[in-house]
């Protein structure tokens, strides 16, 4: 059974069609890269599959069940199974590290404060910053918070991972780190993750499929060697990073000049 | 197209839009308090699951004792204000004694409740707003959200209850030292003493008059809260968003809390009496 079913999303944003008609299913265990342009919808479509957003139609199975038809008890109960790493670590600011990594437990679970204490060590170690429990995360480089955010994410040991961007903000060693991590989850935890990333370098090393998305549609999914040898002109200008292509530099110069002496009538 | 270029379009188009928009801020604002009433009845059943001890303790010291200072000298002046006010007035009955109970009545009733709320209302209404308007757009709040915790438990409910218990206590506090200002005034203009202060103190004023004033800061609290974390909770649009949402708070609740004291003040007035 696919972990996750998108089927015919759609979703406007002021007359601005952001999701449209989005399908796309993945399978229990697989990495999975969303890739395209800024502003082409990444973070929106991750956002409704954590079902922050409701749709205006289609529907999100999650092994099978439609979340964009839950009730705020069953969601939660859905949730506790999931763990997102936001684009910018989203940590609460009030709370010391390793209260943020230990929130989902202490909120969730009745384990004693001292097993608690154990897990935030180890899911702390995990992502590289041992002995960092007391700090405030104003007191943490933007890195070091999006590693926190990665290891709140997985404290519950979730089945369903999402990642936004989470190579964003960091140098190179430190994303090959946290894709070896991702990479890790999956393999040995049997995770599914769901990573939205710029990065061609990352995304082709953790990914089982990449699915390209512009302009709101999924225009090619498949493998890392598919999409690399893709047809498609815009994957072909995505991922060589050609400035020229599909989605132009600039158009024509007459039309270049229509958009500038053009005023909005409204 | 061509009706909406001219003015009566488009002042039409403007007015359908603020309606919407009210509809809209009445409409979510209702939801966000019927979720606060509902976690609120669940609580009675489970407090163990809804009300987290730390949380709301944390937030009567930051609401509660931490205003202490500032509700407490306004009040102080507002009382000596009122009995210079009335000494003046009065002098020209020799009717100086009732000064005593004027500013006793006057506090408990009315304006111990009311300069707590003000004074409240600008300080903790604005710093909720201020907290949860960045947390809203760091995305702190969704966070809350995809970890299945629900975020109106987690960080509205304590500062709901934190403030509807510590209000009525800062508004007896203020009562007190409204009714102190006005012993000072009286002790230097009119030589009283503070056993005779007291006693016509006393004896002007009746318990209903307290309990009114506490009802009042009750009510006052519900609105301070609610709608600081409201407005916090909408925040869009980056810091800048939140300085509006932090405004916003606070002249919506000055302009509630003065309302609520006004519809109070004729409830207690002329139907209950
Ligand atoms: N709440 C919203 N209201 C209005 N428009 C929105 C909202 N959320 C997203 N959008 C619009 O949807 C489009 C897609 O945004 P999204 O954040 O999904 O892009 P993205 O692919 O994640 O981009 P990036 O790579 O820069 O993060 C943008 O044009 C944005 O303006
Ligand atoms: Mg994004």
């Amino acid at each position: 059974m696919n972990m996750i079913e998108i089927k015919n999303l759609i979703k406007t944003y002021d007359n601005r069609r952001v999701l449209d008609d989005i399908n796309l299913s993945i399978k229990q265990g697989e990495t999975m890269v969303i890739m395209g342009g800024s502003g082409c919808g990444k973070s929106t479509l991750l956002r409704h599959i954590i079902s922050l957003a409701r749709p205006d139609s289609g529907q999100i199975l999650i092994k099978g069940q439609d979340i964009t038809v839950m009730n705020e008890a069953r969601l939660v109960e859905v949730r506790k199974r999931f763990g997102m790493l936001f684009q910018s670590g989203a940590l609460l600011n009030s709370l010391t590290v390793g209260e943020n990594v230990a929130l989902p437990l202490v909120e969730h679970t009745k384990l004693d404060r001292k097993i608690i204490s154990i897990i935030v060590k180890m899911k702390l170690e995990l992502v590289g910053l041992t002995g960092f429990e007391n700090l405030m995360p104003s007191q943490l480089s933007g890195g070091m918070k999006k590693r926190v955010g990665l290891a709140r994410a997985i404290a519950m040991d979730p089945e369903l991972v999402f990642y936004d961007e989470p190579g964003a903000g960091l140098d190179p060693i430190t994303t090959a780190v946290v894709d070896k991590l991702i990479m890790d989850l999956t393999k040995k935890l049997g995770i599914t993750s769901i990573v939205v990333t710029h990065e061609m370098k990352s995304a082709f090393r953790i990914a089982d499929r990449i699915a390209v998305l512009y302009k709101g549609k999924v225009v090619d999914i498949g493998t890392p060697e598919y999409i690399r040898n893709s047809k498609h002109p815009y994957v072909n200008q995505f991922i060589n990073g050609a400035p020229d292509g599909p989605e132009p530099l600039r158009r024509s110069k007459d039309d270049y000049l229509s958009r500038l002496t053009s005023f909005d009538e409204d | 197209m061509t009706w909406q270029n001219n003015s009566f379009g488009s002042a039409i188009k403007k007015l359908s839009e603020v309606v919407n928009s009210t509809l809209y801020h009445v409409t979510s604002f209702a939801l966000l308090n019927w979720q606060v009433i509902k976690l609120m009845s669940i609580g009675l059943v489970k407090p163990g699951k809804i009300f987290k001890r730390r949380h709301i303790f944390e937030q009567m010291f930051l609401m509660g004792v931490q205003s202490i200072p500032i509700v407490a000298v306004t009040s102080l002046f507002l009382g000596m204000t009122l009995a210079m006010l009335t000494t003046y007035t009065l002098a020209d009955f020799g009717a100086e004694v009732w000064v005593a109970g004027l500013v006793g009545v006057g506090f408990t009733r009315e304006l111990g409740p009311l300069i707590t709320a003000i004074v409240v209302a600008g300080r903790v209404g604005a710093s909720i707003s201020a907290e949860l308007g960045t947390m809203t757009v760091s995305e702190e709040i969704d966070a809350l959200d995809t970890m299945g915790i629900n975020p109106v438990r987690y960080l509205v409910l304590p500062r709901f209850i934190a403030l509807l218990i510590m209000m009525p206590c800062l508004a007896i506090l203020s009562d007190y030292l409204g009714i102190i200002g006005g012993y000072l005034i009286s002790a230097m203009k009119l030589d009283m003493s503070f056993a005779y202060y007291k006693d016509l103190t006393i004896e002007a004023l009746k318990l209903k008059d307290v309990f009114t004033g506490l009802i009042k800061s009750v009510s006052f609290a519900v609105i301070i809260s609610m709608i600081g974390c409201y407005q916090g909770l909408i925040v869009s649009g980056g810091a800048e968003g939140v300085g509006q949402g932090t405004t916003k708070s606070v002249v919506n609740s000055l302009i509630f809390v003065i309302a609520a004291d006004s519809f109070f003040t004729a409830l207690f007035t002329y139907v209950i009496v």
